[in-house]
């Protein structure tokens, strides 16, 4: 028991590993930064695009989308940081990262999109459309509002996991806050800073989830 | 709400059984030679048919008879294979056309409301008036809270469409559609979607908006109201107008068979 409380709640370790974790939750959050608010317009666009009248414009978006979310977030990051060098295109490990992030991302917050799209009548932009609203103002005043009203528990969920994919980016050495966390175990050859990094990604990603349960518990009554 | 006996029907007198073209002036609307087919179903064939300016024009015809597709290709929510469709004399059909500018001078008011559930009564009127006639929020508030006067729901402004009765919310809709101040409304069945008890204050509504000179194309099933307030009845069948004319005499003297059929079908209901 000593010896748990020794390798994984040690308070000193974990003081001394402060700092290092700290500017690794920095790193996490600037990827957070980078990735959500690009993911959501990627997402937006892949959306408008698969639910075009157009099949020139569909098809590819239902591809791509299809494509990006069956690649391993992994595989994708892995592919984009060590194997684009092969064709001359070298990226600094954090373009990489929010690179891979941003595909994975557009595919999965535009199928939420699309589902918030395809979830208001074709009465409501032709309402609009009848008091000579344009298609963009009807997409921006009417159909949008509502779209995004019906999925945002989705949308949250799906911020949720790109919190949680960042970690991934540990693996091409970028400095957020699992590497940090693993570099301060593997100098300190203790877990205690593994367990700190847990209990940060907790604090950081709890209370959204616990917002999101009660937000659905609400619209469920 | 004043009763409508003090005022007479206006252009009986020039109409004609199957007559286009009213006596006085250049039609609010004019529809010649409409064609529509949805894939190999062809809905409209041959629709011809004119408004006059204040003037109120029912359309009746059974289930599929292409009443809702005729009028829908009158602001081009629907897109005519052929035909031309002229707006205060100015053709309206044809690809030089900008929609967005006609469609604001036709108001619409749809069977299901279709109101924004996430604006309030009160913007659900000026969404139109702020982003396509450009008004200033004053302006556009103004101009809604008359709009929401005249269907006499000047106090449920603040009330979204979840917190108003069906009447209500298509006397909010008729509102958004009149605050343009359209050259002619279109309605498609405004009344069908609504319990027997709210009938009468939409009715009474499109009534007043007669009084007040608005022209205007119906499509309703309501008898009564149609015989008491419109100029002229149109009766659709088969993607054809079959017959037309003042409604007393559609009522009570219907030439074409399946007029009959369908007033037989109608009148136990009255
Ligand atoms: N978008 C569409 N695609 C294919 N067929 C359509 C479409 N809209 C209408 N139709 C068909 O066209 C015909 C006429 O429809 P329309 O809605 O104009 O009839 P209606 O007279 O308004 O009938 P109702 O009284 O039931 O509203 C129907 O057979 C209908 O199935
Ligand atoms: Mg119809």
């Amino acid at each position: 028991m000593d010896q748990l409380i020794q390798q994984f709640f040690n308070i000193d370790i974990m003081m001394r590993a402060w700092p290092t974790i700290m500017r690794g939750l920095g790193v996490t959050l600037l990827i957070c930064c980078a990735v959500i608010p690009l993911g959501l317009a990627g997402g937006l666009i892949a959306a408008l695009a698969s639910t075009a009248r157009s099949r020139w414009l569909r098809w590819p978006a239902v591809a791509l989308v299809d494509l990006f979310r069956a690649i391993p977030p992994l595989v994708l990051l892995i592919f984009v940081y060590a194997g684009l060098p092969f064709t001359g295109i070298q990226l600094s490990p954090f373009v990489a990262v929010t690179v891979a992030f941003l595909l994975n991302n557009s595919a999965y917050y535009g199928e939420v999109f699309r589902a918030g799209l395809i979830s208001i009548g074709k009465g409501q932009a032709e309402a609009a459309r009848s008091t000579g609203l344009t298609q963009r103002q009807t997409l921006v005043h009417v159909i949008l509002p509502q779209a995004i009203r019906n999925v945002l528990p989705d949308l949250i969920s799906n911020t949720v996991e790109v919190v949680k994919l960042t970690s991934l980016a540990s693996v091409v050495s970028l400095g957020e806050l699992l590497h940090a966390a693993d570099l301060a175990r593997s100098v300190t050859y203790n877990a205690s800073p593994l367990t700190l990094a847990a209990g940060v990604y907790l604090v950081l990603i709890w209370p959204v989830v616990r917002l999101l349960s009660r937000y659905q518990r609400r619209i469920s009554v | 709400m004043s009763k409508t006996t003090i005022r007479p029907a206006v252009n009986k007198p020039d109409q004609q059984n199957g007559a286009t073209a009213p006596a006085k002036g250049r039609p609010t609307l004019e529809v010649i030679g409409l064609k529509k087919s949805f894939g190999t179903v062809e809905v409209l064939k041959n629709v011809s048919l004119s408004v006059a300016k204040s003037e109120m024009v029912f359309v009746l015809g059974r289930s599929g008879s292409g009443k809702s597709t005729m009028l829908r290709c009158c602001n081009r929510l629907e897109e005519p294979d052929s035909g031309d469709i002229l707006l205060e004399g100015e053709q309206i059909t044809g690809r030089g056309v900008n929609l967005d500018k006609v469609r604001r001078r036709i108001g619409m008011v749809f069977q299901s409301f279709n109101l924004y559930p996430h604006l309030d009564a009160r913007r659900n009127v000026t969404l139109a008036l702020r982003k396509v006639l450009k008004q200033s929020r004053d302006e556009a508030d103004t101009r809604a809270a008359a709009a929401l006067a005249r269907v006499g729901l000047a106090d449920k402004a603040g009330n979204y469409p979840s917190q108003l009765s069906g009447g209500q919310q298509q006397r909010v809709a008729i509102a958004r559609a009149i605050a343009l101040e359209p050259a002619v409304m279109l309605f498609d069945e405004p009344t069908s979607a609504l319990d027997p008890e709210l009938v009468g204050d939409v009715l009474g509504v499109m009534r007043e908006l007669k009084q007040d000179g608005m022209t205007m194309l119906v499509v309703s099933h309501e008898m009564a109201f149609a015989r008491e307030a419109a100029d002229r009845v149109v009766f659709m069948a088969d993607g054809h107008i079959v017959e037309q004319g003042p409604p007393e005499d559609i009522f009570t003297n219907p030439q074409h068979d399946s007029t009959r059929a369908f007033l037989s079908r109608y009148s136990y209901g009255q």
